[in-house]
């Protein structure tokens, strides 16, 4: 076996887990917000979410150095005002992961929740339910298989982010190395049974995270069927 | 009424039909007639060279690019510009390419051991140096590689060693001065030699270890110091055209072209040696 350094493994796991977190909750809430709303300009909003999917990650990468470097609109404040710098650590990792997933996780809530059945909902309201409760009772549950593939897919997405990254967190071995990074830097050094290695893993990974969230779908479609 | 409808209508297409012909046919002839003339000429062999070269060449080659093609009429050249050990796998993985110009001797071995490349067409072209950049706002008082403090830096950035060929020369330099482990933890490295520029033009990374050449055609960075040409290997720029190349004699127009007086010149005014 070979003399391996699995820190890849752990830091893009926590990566990903982190900016999965934040892109479900700001997904899941955006989503509900707009759905079934229609109003001037919804188009343009959602063009611009969705933007990320489309651009090229040194696109991504170039924007989120200007908002971000040291030298960047936000980077510069934060340095300021709280010595907090996001370029060249891990954190630049989770934000590009964010970024560049937040798409996904978007694009699955509005599909779930824009083929709710609204007279579902209306009839928990005339009910005497909050809109609160009407959410988490009526429209969560119902809304559940979508937003679970959205949560994998951006976690799979985060799991790959590379480009944005590199540009980001830089490349510090121990410190922003993921896995696609690892994989990069092995090939281009020639080390290709590292690389190998870390190609297995995020091929393994990835293929099973969608090949049960298929399963998943389709035992929870059939089961609504049939009730 | 309806038969009459319809003779109107098939007559009208008729006319559209032969007029289209028509137009058509006089457009034929038109183009003939300009043809004539330039057939008589002798022909130009079209050829694109298709041009692997280092990231640190990239201004200096594209400078002289109009130059050759002025001299070398019918050649085209088209760039393919990254590091030199990616670029020696991709060619190495069968990747199109007539010229190979690596900033690194190490990737140009690699290529003629495992013969890749016409190894008489193989010369080095010219020469770089390795210079400490530093941001135009920095305040830093160094003034030489021996100055480097590593506490007082919190990023600097270096080519990746291993795959990089400017990391290389960058490690064996901090090595020969005993600065490589104390700076281990300020390391940020860079896919290559133009993004080692970028965080530091950027504000980034504090420092940043680079080619004179990439120092050179920049507007936002400093040269602090240069290093000592005995702290590292030679770092030389060797070219040779590409085994596979399906046009030999342009790609070795091409190599000789770089080491004539025109094409050194034109290394020269980007900071090469």
């Amino acid at each position: 076996m070979l003399e391996m350094d699995y820190s890849p493994l752990l830091l893009s796991l926590k990566v990903a887990a982190i900016s999965t977190f934040f892109v479900f909750l700001a997904g899941v809430l955006i989503a509900y917000l707009l759905a079934k709303r229609d109003f001037f300009g919804k188009s343009i909003l959602e063009a611009l979410f969705l933007l990320p999917l489309v651009l090229p990650p040194t696109v991504v990468g170039f924007g989120l150095l200007i908002l971000f470097g040291k030298k960047g609109w936000i980077g510069s404040w934060l340095i300021e005002w709280f010595d907090f710098q996001i370029v060249f650590t891990w954190i630049g990792a989770v934000i590009a992961s964010i970024v560049v997933s937040f798409p996904l996780m978007y694009q699955s809530a509005a599909a779930a929740f824009e083929s709710l059945d609204e007279r579902l909902s209306n009839a928990a309201r005339t009910m005497g339910a909050t809109e609160w409760r009407v959410f988490w009772s009526v429209v969560f549950p119902l809304a559940w298989p979508g937003l679970l593939a959205g949560l994998v897919l951006s976690f799979a997405r985060g799991l790959g982010e590379f480009g944005a990254t590199l540009m980001l967190a830089g490349y510090i071995p121990g410190k922003t190395d993921t896995i696609p990074m690892a994989i990069y830097f092995a090939v281009e050094s020639g080390q290709m049974e590292k690389a190998t290695f870390w190609v297995v893993i995020i091929i393994t990974f990835g293929f099973s995270l969608i090949l049960w969230v298929n399963w998943w779908s389709k035992r929870s479609i059939r089961r609504f069927t049939r009730s | 009424m309806k038969r009459f409808l319809l003779s109107v209508l098939f007559v009208m297409l008729s006319v559209l039909l032969v007029g289209c012909s028509e137009t058509k046919e006089n457009e034929d002839t038109d183009a003939m007639d300009q043809e004539t003339p330039e057939a008589d000429a002798t022909p130009v062999e079209e050829v694109e060279l298709l041009i692997s070269a280092a990231a640190s060449l990239t201004d200096a080659l594209e400078d002289l690019k109009t130059d050759f093609e002025e001299a070398n009429e019918g050649v085209t050249v088209t760039y393919n510009f990254g590091s030199s050990g990616k670029l020696a796998t991709n060619i190495e993985n069968g990747a199109p390419s007539d010229v190979f110009l690596s900033a690194s001797s190490k990737d140009m071995n690699d290529m003629e051991e495992k013969g890749l490349i016409v190894n008489e067409s193989r010369e080095d072209f010219t020469t770089n140096a390795l210079v400490l950049i530093a941001h135009n706002d920095s305040d830093s008082t160094f003034t030489s590689f021996e100055d480097i403090d590593p506490a007082v830096i919190d990023h600097f950035a270096v080519g990746e060693p291993e795959s990089v060929p400017v990391g290389r020369y960058t490690k064996e330099t901090f090595e020969n001065l005993n600065l490589w482990e104390p700076l281990q933890d300020k390391l940020v490295l860079g896919s290559d030699v133009r993004q080692v520029l970028t965080h530091v033009e950027m504000g980034n990374a504090d420092y940043g270890v680079v080619y004179s050449s990439d120092a050179f055609i920049s507007d936002d960075v400093k040269v602090l110091a240069e290093a000592d040409a005995d702290w590292h290997e030679p770092i030389v720029y060797p070219g040779a055209v590409v085994a596979e190349s399906k046009h030999q004699e342009a790609a070795q127009k091409y190599v000789d072209y770089l080491t004539s007086d025109e094409g050194k010149e034109a290394l020269q005014k980007f900071g090469f040696k």
